[in-house]
């Protein structure tokens, strides 16, 4: 009898770990998470408009109806990316999540104070290579660190009312997301 | 024999153990730090870098993207004031004012986090949308048919959750439950 109670008291020990280990090791193995599910309808590096949730159809669980929205799927293993989202008349926010769809950073209009939200988003490492003195030029220029190399930006627009919904929806429409690299030619 | 008996034994009760207790927390919800407010619960530190690894699960598991805290903080609700859980069949009445945020957003889900089908198409409400009383109080009445003033329909579906979201708020991580964040209370009118 003492020796069944021992082995259950050992198992529920192993147990207690097996939980932890699951909890921890879940965000990692995941396949219906948000940003394997973004995956299959974003492209890399460009910004994709989300339709609107409707009961039968949604990008993904718990989408604010009110919100026009779009991601921007990025990879920073060629180079930072350079992001540009101008601000709709009633709210405009951009949420930047890693890998694992945890956010690290969310900026608004208000916060922003312009008429566009313009960001550089880099690694940690990439950051340390910048030039020294485009550090320092740099003061208005909003640099944003990724914990992780690959992740997910999400920009939305709200529409206090539906008749306002076409211009939240030219909001999302007109932002940009590209390699820092392939922009500087053209300008 | 006896060993080989018992180590199985053993293995099973943790399998069962520790996948049981995974489940439990993921689906039950639950997390570190939540700040409730009346029926309302939020986790504030689930929209940052700091997400507990329950947290963390919980929304691999679901497959959102948390609110992050500098964007807005989001309450669910899925029972009303008197502890019962939201049933679509049910009138329920939405009462009270907000705390400051420059627009705040209420939306109905299933269980599932999907909206509901109704006849309107109206899956909730935006600040902007809302008729108000002269004291700046509003009241909301969540129902399978028709009411007057707003009305958010159910589709008649048996559970669903409210979700209050605020954005650009002061409400946040360092938020207390109290007076300085009055949330509308919940209560059930008549139930077929």
């Amino acid at each position: 009898m003492i020796r069944w109670l021992l082995l259950f008291f050992g198992g529920a020990l192993l147990g207690g770990i097996v939980h932890l280990a699951t909890v921890i090791i879940m965000p990692r193995t995941a396949t219906q998470d948000a940003y394997s599910r973004l995956a299959r309808l974003a492209p890399v590096n460009t910004v994709t408009a989300l339709p609107a949730p409707t009961p039968e159809n949604a990008a993904m669980p718990f989408m604010d109806p009110a919100f026009a929205s779009a991601v921007c799927r990025y990879d920073l293993s060629e180079g930072p990316l350079k992001l540009t989202v101008p601000v709709s008349l009633a709210y405009t926010s951009v949420s930047f999540y890693t890998r694992y769809d945890v956010a690290y950073y969310a900026i608004n209009d208000r916060a922003a104070g312009r008429r566009v939200i313009e960001l550089d988003l880099m690694t940690a490492e990439q950051r340390n290579q910048m030039p020294e003195e485009e550090d320092v030029t740099a003061a208005d220029r909003l640099i944003v660190e990724s914990p992780t190399r690959t992740g997910l930006i999400a920009i939305r627009a709200l529409a206090p009312e539906p008749g306002l919904v076409p211009m939240a929806q030219n909001t999302i429409a007109a932002a940009q997301c590209k390699l820092a690299d392939e922009q500087k030619p053209s300008r | 024999m006896r060993l080989l008996l018992g180590s199985l034994f053993a293995l099973a009760v943790a399998a069962i153990v520790g996948l049981g207790a995974t489940y439990l927390a993921l689906t039950r919800g639950a997390a570190f730090s939540a700040l409730s407010i009346g029926s309302w619960t939020a986790r504030p530190k689930t929209g940052t870098i700091d997400a507990d690894p329950y947290a963390r699960a919980t929304i691999a598991r679901t497959g959102q993207l948390p609110i992050a805290l500098g964007d807005g903080v989001s309450f669910t609700a899925q029972a009303d004031d008197n502890g019962k859980l939201l049933d679509g069949r049910c009138d329920v009445v939405l009462s009270g004012v907000t705390p400051a945020a420059r627009f705040w957003t209420l939306t109905l889900y299933n269980a599932d986090g999907e909206l509901v089908a109704n006849s309107v198409n109206r899956y909730g409400f935006t600040s902007q949308e809302i008729v108000r009383r002269a004291d700046g109080s509003f009241e909301i009445v969540v129902a399978p048919r028709a009411n007057p003033g707003n009305w958010l329909p159910t589709g008649g579906v048996e559970r669903y959750a409210l979700v209050l979201r605020f954005y650009d708020t002061a409400v946040g991580v360092s938020t207390k439950a109290g007076r300085e964040v009055p949330m509308p209370a919940i209560n059930a009118r008549s139930c077929p």
